[in-house]
């Protein structure tokens, strides 16, 4: 039988070893919804989420709905939390806040997360959210996780 | 305030022209010059983690996102172009699966460039809400005044 904390060491062995992070993915229902996928880029973890009319908002120009955009953030932070962490649950939101710099356009999005402050109980997370350009982000975003209190 | 009918037809149309917004069920149950009130259907989708039964927090930005652009339109009484400049969640509780999640977002202050909107999410009572938010909108066409206009 698989337990729960068992299925979350698989899901980070098969990411950390052979470079599958859909096991992981496929652990937040919602993260798998939307359609994240996690790879491996320049040795970073950088998330995307490709394109579909679905996750429009505003049809007329047309451009990402704002609150998935936001959303992908806020789960490429979770993802982020969870492979680089020994987490065996998904980390706990406090809050957080994004700016938006430009229109997201219909085309895919990146994401990528640094960790700014690691306590023993609260992560501060930042996260990048960008389209064609790297150095042009469409959305920065900053995030508290509250972590699994360690035994 | 009672609704006219600009604010029955933002009600029964706004939600329905966005891709997204369609995608995820949500519903307009009230709108006004004061704000509008959007429920979003309970759908496993949702959640963060199977196992602990927590929503994602990127589903209830989704919501909350939808909901305060509604109430710019309504507190302008016309339909034009807003953008989210920035939002800021806070996660009071958590929220869990099964129930329905309401959120009410009224506009504070409407300048001729600038909406701020606050926002508050609820599953079962509403003076016991599960995240609080704050927005600030742009009005995007107002940014653009027309050539040889006095700013």
């Amino acid at each position: 039988m698989t337990t729960v904390s068992s299925a979350w060491s698989e899901a980070r062995r098969s990411a950390r070893e052979h470079g599958d992070y859909r096991p992981l993915v496929a652990l937040i229902p919602y993260a798998r919804f939307l359609g994240m996928r996690a790879e491996t880029h320049e040795g970073r973890l950088r998330l995307r989420l490709p394109f579909r009319t679905a996750l429009v908002g505003n049809p007329n120009l047309p451009a990402w709905h704002g609150g998935v955009t936001a959303a992908f953030m806020e789960n490429t932070a979770l993802l982020h939390l969870l492979l680089q962490l020994d987490e065996h649950r998904v980390p706990k939101s406090i809050d957080f806040a994004i700016d938006y710099l430009l229109s997201g356009r219909p085309q895919d999005l990146y994401a990528d997360c640094s960790i700014s402050r690691l306590g023993s109980r609260v992560a501060q997370t930042q996260i990048r959210c960008w389209q064609s350009d790297p150095a042009k982000p469409i959305a920065v975003a900053r995030a508290h996780f509250l972590l699994s209190v360690s035994a | 305030m009672n609704p006219t009918p600009f604010h029955e037809l933002l009600r029964r149309d706004f939600l329905e022209l966005s891709p997204h917004m369609r995608e995820c069920g949500l519903r307009a149950t009230a709108v006004d010059a004061h704000g509008a009130l959007v429920t979003l259907p309970y759908r496993e989708d949702w959640l963060g983690d199977s196992e602990s039964g927590r929503l994602n927090p990127g589903i209830i930005t989704v919501l909350v996102d939808s909901c305060a652009g509604l109430a710019v339109l309504a507190s302008i009484g016309a339909r034009e172009p807003v953008a989210t400049l920035d939002l800021r969640m806070d996660y009071l509780r958590p929220a869990f699966r099964g129930g329905d999640v309401q959120c009410r977002a009224s506009c504070l202050r409407l300048t001729a460039s600038i909406a701020f909107v606050r926002a508050t999410v609820w599953q079962e009572r509403e003076d016991e809400p599960f995240a609080t938010a704050q927005l600030v909108f742009m009005r995007t066409a107002a940014a653009r005044p027309p050539t040889g206009a006095a700013a």
